[in-house]
């Protein structure tokens, strides 16, 4: 018992001995060595990067909206109606009955609902008529609120709220005067010439379409259209912006109505019911679900540049491996000095293998610093711009297995000039000459 | 073959340092074997000299003695331990606890500093590091005290190893060998790249060291002039019987 105690100890010092071998023998040969780590750390920062930019790209597209339980429009493709509401993109020709988005409202399990109507775009950005709670009740990103940067809410008929993206492109400000543009062609023709709206505030960037998008009240939608009727304005009937408020702005129809529920349980319930829809055929959609359906078509990509990733991986582990059985040819004499000494040829696998190891440790150390250092540098100009929020954070399970695959991969890879030395060492005796 | 004259201490009741008997060698892929020494004996506390020409299987023999190599057939027993019967490992461990080896050159590992070079036996062997311990308090000062006997300055010893000259190589190598007082040393052509008045010097301390260890010396060359310095020598020639001669 004692013995085994000991005899473990002992192999413990051996190892450890073994390891500052290979640590010095390593560090002897820097210089040679150095551009093996530089690549295994470039690929490793560019692993690790790529899965950290796809993590962040996937959640800030899956999670563009937040806190919405369903998205409630006429019966069509699910995601065409997510395209509507979340992304604001398409002419909505297919929309549901005011009269249908009220009854949902007033259902005793619906907490909030916002509504949406598209069709007017200005400048190719597109405009949403919608309520003022769409600005309080609209999460993206894990239930972050929209803020305004500039300016308030719409507080007259003919306000408008821009998006970010569109305020910087065309340096609006709160009290700029803008022309809508009917559908979404921007074509000189079809603008809302007669009925300006005054930008009433700005929002800050969110990253998400919100910030390519501007807002006016429903109201103000019905109102820019009192005398248009089938794309075009009703020839010699002209209504001035004070006549408007004398006529009734209800609207018709919406293209889509965001609706939250008070339990999160009863959204099954509710979308049954809306299929049932008696006065006209609806559907209600989970965000969460079809975002991640959306993500899907068009993330294609994705798998090819992890390959490619992969393959650089691949390049910087065999050039790993070679350079260490470049190395062995002049190290044999060193070898069987270490064999003489009373080193078995097991302990030159160790050796040689630890010293493979050490090297793609260091690589991948060096790859984590420069990825730190890179989102340090790069960060705040994403997240400003794209909305991707790159920051410093311990690792996540989908890296950690990516490291640990590296890590797993390269002492695979060491193992074969380990292997060649042990065959080495068997082969030479005490005779290896240089 | 020259007998040593006994020697009025404990060793004569010890068993020899070193007994083959009907002991054959081939590299792999040799047909017939380049070694077959069907009786040589050597004992303990001696300081052989062998002589041979080159290619005539000197290093194949001390490659047998030191347990890096297999004998094909017959028994190797070294300080009555017999290796043939031993394991890959155990002969490993033999090695590392009772025998210390000198190369012809290139000694050292040039990674290491010279007193990291003097220890690796006593990192691969409890046994040498409890000995040098036994003997200096450390296994450090141990190799301090040899590298002083050797004639090594301290102002050396932080030197790289490339720095040094090929004598001082040669004595760090041999203060290497010499540490944890293994039983056996053996040193394969150790002066054949010195001049001839560093050759005797070398040799000079060599032996003085073994003498103070109580090491048996088995020394190999191909330069018959050296013999005069040793309790015996040995023509290789004589020793290995190998078929065709
Ligand atoms: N590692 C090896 N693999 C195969 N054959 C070997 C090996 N080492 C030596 N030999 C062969 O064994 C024979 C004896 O070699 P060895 O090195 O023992 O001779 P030597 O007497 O030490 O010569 P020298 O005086 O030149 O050192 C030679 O024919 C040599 O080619
Ligand atoms: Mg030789």
């Amino acid at each position: 018992m004692r013995n085994l105690t000991a005899a473990r100890a002992a192999e413990m010092i051996r190892f450890t001995y073994l390891f500052f071998l290979a640590g010095k023998s390593a560090w002897n040969r820097r210089g040679t060595l150095l551009l093996v780590v530089l690549s295994i750390a470039l690929s490793t920062t560019l692993l690790l990067g790529l899965e950290r930019v796809r993590t962040q790209v996937r959640e800030s597209f899956v999670q563009a909206v937040s806190g919405v339980d369903l998205v409630v429009g006429a019966r069509g493709g699910d995601m065409q109606l997510m395209l509507y509401a979340v992304f604001h993109l398409g002419g909505a020709t297919n929309n549901m009955s005011w009269k249908s988005a009220l009854s949902i409202a007033a259902r005793p399990d619906v907490a909030w609902s916002v509504p949406i109507s598209l069709g007017d775009s200005h400048n190719g950005y597109p405009v949403v008529g919608t309520s003022a709670d769409f600005f309080t009740r609209y999460r993206f990103r894990g239930g972050r609120e929209l803020q305004l940067a500039q300016g308030g809410s719409f507080s007259d008929l003919f306000d408008v709220v821009t998006g970010s993206e569109v305020a910087k492109k065309h340096g609006y400000v709160p009290g700029s005067r803008i022309i809508l543009s009917h559908g979404n062609s921007g074509a000189q023709l079809a603008r809302h010439e007669d009925k300006p709206f005054v930008v009433s505030g700005v929002l800050r960037p969110t990253g998400t379409p919100v910030d390519r998008s501007l807002y006016i009240s429903l109201e103000a939608m019905e109102a820019i259209h009192l005398n248009w009727q089938g794309g075009a304005p009703i020839r010699g009937l002209e209504i001035r912006p004070d006549q408007v408020r004398k006529f009734n702005l209800e609207p018709k129809s919406i293209t889509a109505l965001l609706v939250g529920m008070k339990s999160r349980s009863r959204v099954f319930a509710l979308q049954q019911d809306i299929r049932n829809w008696k006065e006209e055929a609806l559907t209600g959609v989970m965000p969460g679900v079809a975002m991640d359906q959306i993500w899907r078509l068009v993330s294609t990509g994705e798998q090819a540049l992890f390959l490619v990733s992969g393959l650089v991986i691949f390049t910087g582990l065999a050039g790993l491996a070679s350079a260490i059985l470049a190395g062995l040819g002049e190290r044999r004499r060193e070898l069987a000095i270490l064999r003489s000494a009373g080193a078995r040829p097991l302990d030159i696998l160790i050796l040689l293998a630890c010293e493979g190891f050490l090297l793609l440790c260091a690589g991948m150390a060096c790859g984590l610093l420069l990825l730190v250092l890179l989102l340090l540098a790069l960060g705040p100009t994403l997240a400003d711009s794209y909305g991707i929020a790159l920051h410093v954070s311990p690792p996540g399970t989908g890296e950690l297995l990516l490291l640990g695959g590296i890590a797993a991969a390269g002492f695979l890879t060491c193992l074969i000039p380990a292997w060649r030395a042990y065959r080495l060492s068997l082969a030479d005796g005490l005779t290896a000459s240089t | 073959m020259v007998r040593a004259e006994p020697r009025l201490s404990s060793e004569e009741a010890a068993p020899p340092a070193v007994s083959l008997r009907a002991v054959s060698f081939a590299w792999p892929g040799q047909e017939n074997p380049v070694l077959h020494i069907p009786e040589l004996t050597i004992k303990a506390g001696e300081r052989l000299f062998i002589f041979g020409p080159s290619g005539s299987g000197k290093s194949t023999l001390l490659g047998l003695l030191s347990g890096v190599l297999t004998a094909s057939e017959g028994e190797v027993s070294v300080q009555g331990t017999a290796l043939h019967k031993l394991g890959g490992a155990a002969r490993d461990r033999f090695r590392g606890d009772h025998v210390g080896v000198i190369f012809q050159q290139f000694n050292l590992v040039p990674y290491l500093s010279i007193l990291e070079n003097v220890l690796i036996p006593c990192r691969f062997s409890a046994r040498r590091a409890a000995r040098a311990a036994r003997q200096a308090g450390s296994a450090a000062l141990a190799a301090r005290n040899l590298l002083e006997c050797l004639d090594l300055r301290a102002e050396l010893w932080e030197r790289r190893v490339a720095h040094l000259s090929v004598g001082q190589q040669q004595r760090v190598a041999a203060a290497r060998a010499l540490i944890g007082g293994p039983e056996l040393l053996i040193a394969d052509e150790p002066t054949s790249s010195l001049d001839a008045d560093r050759r005797r010097d070398f040799l000079r301390l060599l032996l003085r060291e073994c003498e103070n260890s109580g090491s048996t010396l088995i020394f190999v060359s191909h330069d018959q002039g050296l013999a005069a310095e040793f309790s015996s020598a040995a023509n290789f020639e004589e020793l290995n019987r190998r078929a065709g001669r």
